[in-house]
């Protein structure tokens, strides 16, 4: 029976993190505008696809990602169209989002199955992933999982310290407050909605550039799903939302870990304790003052 | 029933006129459980499919159903496959079992094959692959390959099908190196690129340096590749983008010459009943090719045992062989019957860990 | 530029009008994709929308309709009196997997016993479990403030695992040869829910889903609780002064619903899928939810709504298999669908005005 390295093992969480933490992090800053879009699944299979098609076609994985992004946002400003200008319920259309989504991307993957994408390489850093433990751990990644760690602090920056966060969580707490100041609720929602689409879209070609990396129908498999349970278990922060991702990274690498080291463990039951343990962190959060945001998932209208 | 009475009329009715107006042309359907572009599983059904197309030429119509869900959909998928005159109905996943013999109740004249079930009927056949036979040869490369003596195991679901593979594979590799040792992970999934990329790294991180998979997608290859000097196997197709190495060879699951003799079987009328479990002898496993990095004696060795499976000589379950818990299973030159090998729900002796359920 | 400007009351006209133009403008984008496709655009939409209904094998397929679209409608209704008080349970799948584990876990310890009692027995264990799985997220939101949408969300996974737990362990047929997946309830007399009229379709979840839109349509129009659940959604403020108890409308709306989703899902594991296997649940009670706004929260509009869903899979199918359309043109076909029709509710509730920026 051999041991688990925690070297190798939290190496291994950092990569299985990657996907939630950018599509939750999106989802976070549209959730803080006062948005609930649950078409996070629908918007990663997207991203998915268009970034390999594109990094398949030109050779490139960056171009892959850029149109990746593209691509998430592309989809989400159907989303934004519905919800924003023609009023439409959130849920509803987050759902329908997501049965198009995976629609879409199996369409236009056809013809994309069993080919290797252009690699993506380590980022170089250089002495600093021959620090014991730490380098392995931290340095020596590919450049996605440094992009989503530094949008992590920009995403916590940007709402905590600038002005445009100010008037995002306004719009998010109270839209109509937010209106009588001036403020442009519709353009705030519509950008923050893009941004989620964008970011969504990353963490799906991350999985199919960088992760499995190939491109088959479903590929995603729930892990939409999983970063909107994260934005919730995050209590809308920005850095919580890094450690949700690992804790729910790290029990899906984990069981599986175990199970190499030849422990035999019940997978079903420990494959729900992270949705268990977010319920848990929703109740010890209703004594906290962090809360959802005030108008999470309302309709607005100027008329109102 | 007057429903039952109501499908018999509007069968025989569609069956005569389309003998009338196409007297040659036979329907033959196909109802898939994933879809087409799976590069695994369904991928080789549709594969069987379109040999059988280019088999018959004008001959034959075929139609298919994809990403069909198990139960009350695969019902109804299936009637209406029938209702549109198909002729004959492969449906390709052990969860049609209960809904293929239901709908054959229905249409006494449409012919039925059920893949991987056990249940027939005067009009339902099955029909499976004895996918342990390549699995003897993957475990005879494996062994022979591995230089840590640790092997990766990616299983999907505890069913004797799977169990029958990391037995076999595990009896032929302890054969061509004592010192082997499995790790095993249920990833408790068919199909879960994202699960199978981190199974595969979690194996490799325990320091197996060979990995076997019974999942069908191709990311535990590109996990090995990443890792540089793990040897893979492919699984269900024949992955071959990546060979020659991490992956050295493979288990194809080859439907065609099964699927072609079924409907030639209906065209002639010479349709019956069967229970069909054919390995390599009859090619419906097929071995993938093995590639240069595999040294020549090895390779040699490999295709020898192949050989002599697929002429009846050798079954990768011949005794002596004991369970786990080191009672004899099979005694010395016994071999294995099919009704312990179908309901196969324990582990050799070697073998660590337990069968989770 | 065109405006919008809101209605003081919702037009009755275009509440009628809306979904028949959204169903238009689907065929007519969605005949662009097919064409798109390669294939015949008239012949594709006639597959979907004619063959089921008035085609030559409509005998099998009307039947069909009613037993996709009753455990839809089933759950929708339960749905929609929620939402009408603004209270948003979106767990409806995790409440239909409890329901048909319930009920199967009922059927399979009594098996083989063949008595009458067995079949009530189920009925009784399906709302149940529904209804204790939503009691999960009214009593957390009662006693924590949590949010409802959010526990019930997190629930549907663990009732997927709860079951993947089942059919591979405990609910496991010993006569299956290992496989996963419980006994077959349609062989086991007593405990099949068949159909009630042979050749209809109709099952005791269809008969329930009926009952269900009656009922919920006196409530709504008849009953002071009804009145109760609109005011709560509508007028939050003025619904607490007309007395309504906030709690009380939670412990019922989600139990309601809860306990119809339970009932579906009891409904489908004993007649049409059978048994518990790991794939059992297909989205009900997700669908469900697009159906509850599709049908405008109202309970003939949820009736029609799911009947219109269960058209475009079954039609669906049928262009999947006879004109080889992809599963996922189909899909994305219905995307778009829910698409428009959640888009032009828009006019339902707001009028269009163009003005000149020359005459302002």
């Amino acid at each position: 029976m051999g041991a688990i390295d925690p070297t190798l093992l939290l190496a291994a969480i950092m990569v299985a993190a990657t996907p939630i933490l950018l599509a939750a992090l999106g989802e976070l800053v549209v959730e803080r505008a006062g948005v609930l879009n649950l078409g996070v699944e629908g918007m990663m299979i997207t991203g998915a696809i268009c970034g390999f098609a594109v990094a398949v076609n030109s050779g490139s994985p960056v171009l892959g990602f850029v149109a990746a992004a593209a691509g998430g946002a592309a989809l989400s400003l159907l989303f934004a169209l519905l919800t924003q200008l023609a009023l439409a319920n959130q849920v509803a259309s987050g759902l329908a989002l997501t049965l198009f989504g995976l629609g879409l991307s199996s369409l236009l993957g056809q013809g994309y199955q069993g080919i290797k994408p252009p690699p993506t390489p380590r980022l170089d850093l250089g002495p600093l992933s021959d620090i014991p433990f730490l380098g392995r751990v931290l340095f020596s990644h590919d450049p996605m999982v440094y992009l989503a760690l530094g949008l992590v602090a920009a995403v916590w920056a940007l709402l905590k310290f600038t002005r445009a966060g100010l008037i995002l969580r306004a719009v998010g707490e109270n839209h109509d407050a937010a209106h009588a100041l001036g403020y442009r609720v519709v353009r705030v929602r519509v950008m923050a909605i893009l941004f989620g689409g964008a970011c969504a879209g990353l963490g799906g070609a991350y999985i199919s550039l960088i992760r499995v990396p190939q491109w088959t129908e479903g590929m995603t498999s729930g892990a939409g799903w999983i970063a909107l349970a994260l934005v919730v278990f995050a209590s809308w922060k920005a850095g919580r939302v890094l450690l949700g991702a690992w804790l729910f990274g790290g029990v899906s690498v984990l069981q599986l870990n175990l199970q190499a080291a030849g422990l035999a463990i019940p997978v079903e039951y420990l494959s729900m304790s992270p949705y268990l343990i977010t319920i848990l962190v929703l109740v010890i959060m209703s004594a906290d003052r962090s809360r959802a945001p005030g108008s999470l998932g309302r309709s607005f209208h100027a008329s109102q | 029933m007057t429903l039952t009475r109501l499908f018999t009329t509007a069968a025989l009715a569609l069956g005569l006129a389309s003998t009338a107006m196409a007297q040659d042309k036979t329907k033959v359907g196909f109802i898939y459980v994933g879809p087409i572009g799976d590069g695994g599983w369904t991928y080789e059904h549709d594969k069987g499919r379109l040999a059988v197309e280019a088999e018959f030429g004008d001959a034959v119509e075929t139609v298919y159903q994809e990403s069909v869900p198990e139960g009350a959909d695969a019902e109804r998928a299936i009637t209406q496959m029938a209702l549109q005159g198909a002729d004959l109905i492969f449906t390709t996943s052990f969860g049609f079992m209960e809904p293929t013999l239901a709908v054959a109740e229905k249409f006494p004249n449409v012919k039925f094959e059920h893949a991987t079930g056990y249940k027939t009927a005067p009009n339902v056949s099955t029909y499976s692959a004895r996918f342990y036979e390549g699995r003897a040869v993957q475990g005879h490369i494996a062994g022979k390959m591995t230089k840590s003596n640790i092997i990766g195991y990616i299983a999907s679901y505890p069913i004797p099908e799977v169990i029958r593979g990391i037995n076999s594979a595990y009896i032929h590799a302890k054969k061509a190196n004592p010192d082997v040792e499995f790790k095993i992970i249920w990833a408790y999934t068919w199909f879960d690129p994202a699960k199978e990329a981190d199974a595969a790294q979690a194996l490799i991180e325990q320091g197996a340096d060979v990995i076997l998979q019974h999942t069908d997608s191709t990311a535990p290859q590109a996990a090995a590749e990443k890792a540089g000097n793990v040897v893979t196997f492919g699984q269900a197709s024949d992955m071959a983008e990546y060979a020659p190495f991490p992956r050295v060879s493979s288990i194809i699951d080859d439907w065609a010459p099964y699927y072609i003799a079924r409907t030639r079987a209906v065209i002639d009328g010479t349709w019956e009943t069967t229970e069909t479990w054919d390995g390599i002898g009859p090619g419906m496993v097929a071995i993938g090719e093995i590639t240069d990095a595999v040294p020549a004696d090895v390779k040699a060795e490999a295709l020898a045992m192949k050989d002599a499976m697929a002429r009846g000589e050798y079954h990768p379950f011949t005794g002596p062989l004991n369970k786990q818990d080191g009672s004899v299973w099979l005694t010395e030159g016994e071999v294995a019957d099919d009704g312990t090998l179908l309901g196969m729900d324990f582990y050799v002796e070697g073998l660590t860990g337990q069968i989770p359920n | 530029m065109l405006r919008l400007e809101k209605r003081p009351q919702p037009s009755r006209l275009w509440t009628f009008a809306t979904p028949p133009l959204a169903v238009l403008i689907t065929m007519i984008a969605g005949g662009a994709l097919f064409a798109a496709l390669g294939k015949d655009p008239a012949e594709a939409i006639a597959t979907i929308f004619w063959q089921p209904l008035f085609g030559e094998f409509s005998f099998y397929y009307r039947p069909q309709l009613l037993i996709k679209a009753a455990p839809l409608i089933l759950i929708a209704i339960g749905l929609s009196l929620g939402f009408r008080a603004g209270i948003w349970n979106i767990g409806a799948e995790g409440q239909y997997i409890m329901g048909a584990l319930a009920g199967a876990g009922v059927a399979l310890a009594l098996y083989p016993l063949e008595s009458r009692i067995v079949f009530p027995l189920m009925v009784l264990a399906g709302a149940l479990g529904g209804w204790a799985w939503a009691m999960i997220p009214a009593m957390l939101k009662l006693r924590f403030g949590t949010n409802e949408i959010l526990v019930s969300l997190m629930l549907v996974y663990v009732a997927e695992q709860l079951l993947a737990a089942m059919a591979l362990g405990p609910m496991r047929n010993p006569d299956g040869r290992g496989f996963p997946g419980s006994r077959n309830l349609r062989q086991y007399e007593s405990a099949h829910n068949g159909e009630l009229i042979p050749g209809t379709g109709m099952h005791w979840g269809v008969a329930a889903a009926l009952i269900a839109v009656i009922l919920a349509y006196v409530l709504l129009s008849r009953h002071s609780l009804g009145f109760h659940i609109r005011l709560a959604g509508q007028a939050p403020r003025a619904a607490r002064f007309a007395g309504v108890r906030p709690g009380r409308l939670v412990v019922f709306c989600l139990g309601t619903a809860g306990a119809l989703a339970g009932l579906a899902g009891m409904f489908e594991v004993a007649g049409p899928a059978g048994q518990v296997s790991i794939d059992f649940n297909v989205g009900y009670g997700f669908t469900a939810i697009i159906v509850a706004f599709l049908g405008r929260l109202h309970p003939v509009g949820i009736a029609l709504a799911g009947l219109l869903m269960a058209l475009t899979y079954i039609g669906g199918e049928m262009a999947q298999s006879t004109m080889g359309l992809p599963a996922a043109a189909i899909q994305l076909f219905q995307g778009m669908l829910l698409f428009f029709l959640l888009a032009v509710d828009l006019l339902t509730n707001f009028r269009l005005r163009v003005r000149l920026r020359e005459a302002a």
